[in-house]
């Protein structure tokens, strides 16, 4: 830490870090109580619901020495891009508002449309139906503004949506409301207009809810693809700089454990590098100087000097963003439940309400009787219970799966989830930990010892070496004179006697280390990429729900054919990023909805092009952002509670519409004889919310 | 009638005054870390002065970076 005095005059800056480890109270105080009074820092606040801690520090402290600062209390950090309110956000925001004030309205003219149902005449009615305007009118103006423009939007574009009947539903029955106020009429309906707009927005923002949701647990989730590096200037001066100031000439340093930032050429050191979110491979493949390394990949031994070549957008991960571009277009094209039952409905109801006009006009009703029937016709059908259907149930599910260790990012997303008839895995990373695991522990002497050295790097080797011994359990020795050799591994002293942990003299096959004491034959640890735990039933059960897997993979044949045998699973091997989605473009064709569950950047784009996907909480933030649900934790076996659940909640979505529906059946012949007053438009619409709603809780113990 | 007079505009605009207050909350982030505000009732002033913790009560969460 560089200790910096922060004068009051001197403009802080703000630092924002994910920190997906705080679980509890104790987390939070531990993070601001631990931060605060460390020199340099101004004020941290955490965000519990966002994962994240914002902090306010002198400008010379760098992301390194933040990052440091969290680890020393005890918790892993990931620097996000502070953008401020995200544009989603504020859409849930300007929901908020419009809900509050359509509640607050139907509330106040729901108070005066009682006391006129209950029998007020003349001139009181009068004064009541002109508050009422008063408190509608602006209500509807700002209120219904979400469903004026996307309805117009549809309009304009020549197709519709629920939002056409909706906003035609709700200005025609403002307009005439106002007429039978002016007119001193006996009935207005300004209360079903803004309770149908207040129900339906209650619709809308459990919508967007759920996505801000899931994309806060995403963020909380991100990994960086190394936001920056730490580079050296000509006079040798370090300084951190974040990926989008780096420019090729630059140098950078990259520490063992750390993520490229940038493309380029090796200048000094020598390590190897995990390429599986960039390939698939999960073999790590050596780097000398001279070779080209690439942004994404992570150093696992020795620190590197890189000389950048591309950065930003000209890396070669950005053409993979480009094809993934290109492949997300076809879901964006994918028309949601709702709006389909909109398409049928929705002319249905138009023409309804045109024949009730009609009907009423040849049997001499009189223009203004028959429009007030026209609206009535309209108002009782405007799907106000199929506007809460739909996200009622989507946001129950959503809870439901988020508790057993899903987020689904939207609720298009449950949908599609719920039509997948095809499941393609990726291997490394999705089907394994994408994690080494030390194999043969039992073998192993020395327990004590070895933890004692493991526990003491930042190496990923080890690390997994350090959870699979605290996993069993193994107290650690002392071990005196610790010091890390770069490029090596761990020195010590026990009992007298050297002991190292490091790199095996030997040319191992695969990930291996290897433990010295004395002059002792040394003993080889060797690590393997472990299959998750509950694969083979949760591909079970994906059968059982008629779903058929297969793996396709970036790694060689050799490397997949010991999982594939394992799994009985068909695989393909060696393929890119574009054979990836080749493949599901000839099963598309073939009319397969597929499933596309991967991590890595590799995958990035078939998860864009899938029917519908899924990462694990451990893949990159571009498999992440790809994915329409993250799965958290180690097992796979979410990945089969999603389907069951997406399918069971379109179940309950359809029951939703079957009771929206049934009502309307019961309400319509009413309404075309013109015996919905207000009181019985009122009446039907809350009580078919309420049974929607009531429906859609059943939910709640679906992902049990 | 003349009770409506008074009665009405009260009542209208203490809706008024609670449909603003709302508006205010949600302004100054009130809003914004809803869980994290259900925690904080559990955290003791003290707790803000002790540095570093004494052995993590909590693991983080452990990912190969």
């Amino acid at each position: 830490m560089t200790a910096a005095a922060t004068a009051p005059a001197e403009p802080l800056a703000r630092t924002l870090f994910a920190v997906p480890g705080m679980r509890c109270a104790g987390c939070i105080s531990k993070l601001e109580g631990g931060l605060a009074p460390l020199p340099g820092i101004a004020s941290a606040r955490v965000n519990f619901t966002s994962k994240q801690v914002a902090i306010e520090h002198a400008p010379e402290l760098q992301l390194p020495d933040l990052q440091s600062a969290i680890a020393g209390l005890g918790f892993e950090a990931q620097p996000v891009r502070d953008g401020g309110l995200p544009a989603d956000k504020s859409e849930s925001r300007s929901l908020v508002r419009a809900t509050a004030v359509a509640g607050f309205a139907s509330m106040n003219v729901m108070l005066l449309s009682v006391s006129v149902w209950s029998g007020a005449e003349g001139a009181t009615r009068d004064l009541f139906h002109l508050l009422s305007a008063l408190i509608a009118i602006p209500t509807v103006a700002y209120s219904g503004r979400p469903f004026f423009r996307s309805a117009w939007n549809a309009v304009r574009h020549g197709r519709t949506n629920m939002d056409v009947p909706i906003s035609i539903g709700v200005l025609l029955v403002t307009a005439l409301s106002l007429f039978e106020t002016l007119t001193s009429g006996p009935h207005a309906y300004f209360d079903g207009a803004v309770m149908l707009l207040f129900f339906l927005l209650v619709g809308r923002l459990l919508d967007s809810v759920m996505r801000d949701r899931a994309r806060d647990g995403v963020t909380a989730l991100l990994k960086q693809r190394a936001v920056g590096a730490l580079t050296i200037g000509a006079d040798g001066k370090t300084e951190w700089r974040a990926a989008e100031d780096l420019a090729p000439g630059m140098r950078m340093i990259v520490a063992a454990g750390e993520r490229l930032a940038a493309d380029g050429i090796v200048e000094s050191g020598t390590s190897s590098l995990d390429l599986s979110l960039l390939t698939g491979e999960s073999a790590p493949r050596r780097a000398d100087v001279g070779d080209a390394v690439h942004a994404g990949t992570l150093n696992l031994d020795g620190p590197l000097t890189v000389r950048i070549t591309a950065a930003g957008a000209d890396t070669a991960i950005a053409d993979i963003a480009r094809l993934m571009e290109q492949a997300g277009q076809a879901k964006s094209r994918y028309v949601r439940i709702a709006d389909r039952a909109a398409r049928l409905y929705a002319p249905a109801v138009h023409t309804l309400a045109i024949l009730a006009f009609v009907g009423w006009m040849l049997s001499g009703a009189g223009w203004h009787h028959s429009l007030l029937i026209a609206a009535a016709v309209l108002i009782i059908t405007c799907p106000c219970a199929l506007g809460l259907a739909v996200p009622a149930a989507q946001i129950v599910a959503a809870g439901a799966l988020m508790r057993a260790g899903v987020l689904i990012k939207d609720g298009s997303a449950l949908e599609r989830l719920a039509e997948a008839n095809r499941a393609l895995f990726d291997k490394t990373g999705t089907l394994t930990l994408g994690r080494p695991v030390p194999l043969d522990l039992d073998r192993l002497a020395m327990k004590p010892v070895i933890l004692a050295l493991a526990r003491a790097s930042s190496h990923p080797l080890s690390r997994a070496l350090r959870k699979a011994l605290e996993r069993e359990g193994i107290v650690a020795e002392q071990v005196e004179a610790l010091v890390e050799k770069p490029g090596f591994g761990m020195r010590g002293r026990y009992l007298g006697l050297p002991v190292s942990l490091g790199r095996p003299n030997a040319a191992a096959p695969g990930l291996a280390t290897a433990f010295t004491i004395g002059d002792l034959q040394p003993a080889l640890i060797r690590f393997e990429d472990g299959i998750r735990p509950d694969v083979r039933p949760a591909l079970g059960r994906l059968a059982e729900l008629g779903l058929e897997s297969s793996i396709v993979s970036g790694d060689t044949a050799a490397s997949v054919a010991p999982v594939a045998g394992q799994l009985g699973l068909t695989a393909q091997t060696s393929m890119r990023p574009q054979d990836k989605l080749d493949a599901i473009a000839r099963l598309s064709a073939g009319g397969a909805k597929v499933l596309m569950v991967g991590d890595g950047l590799n995958d990035g784009p078939a998860l864009a092009a899938g029917h519908v996907s899924m990462a694990p909480g451990s893949a990159s933030d571009v498999g992440q952002m790809a994915a329409d649900a993250v799965f958290m934790g180690d097992s796979l076996a979410p990945v089969a509670t999603a389907i069951l659940v997406a399918r069971r909640t379109m179940r309950v979505v359809r029951q939703n519409f079957v009771i929206a529906i049934g009502y309307n059946m019961i309400a319509i012949p009413l309404a075309l004889m013109g015996l919905v007053t207000p009181l019985v438009a009122a009446v039907a619409m809350s009580g078919s919310s309420i049974i929607v709603v009531g429906n859609a809780l059943r939910l709640r113990g679906a992902a049990k | 009638m003349n009770g409506l007079a008074i009665l009405i505009p009260i009542a209208l605009s203490f809706g008024l005054l609670g449909l603003a207050a709302f508006f205010w909350a949600l302004r100054s982030g009130q809003f914004d870390d809803m869980d994290g505000a259900a925690l904080r009732i559990f955290v003791e002033e003290g707790d803000l002065e002790n540095g570093r913790p004494e052995g993590s009560a909590h693991a983080p969460a452990d990912h190969l970076r």
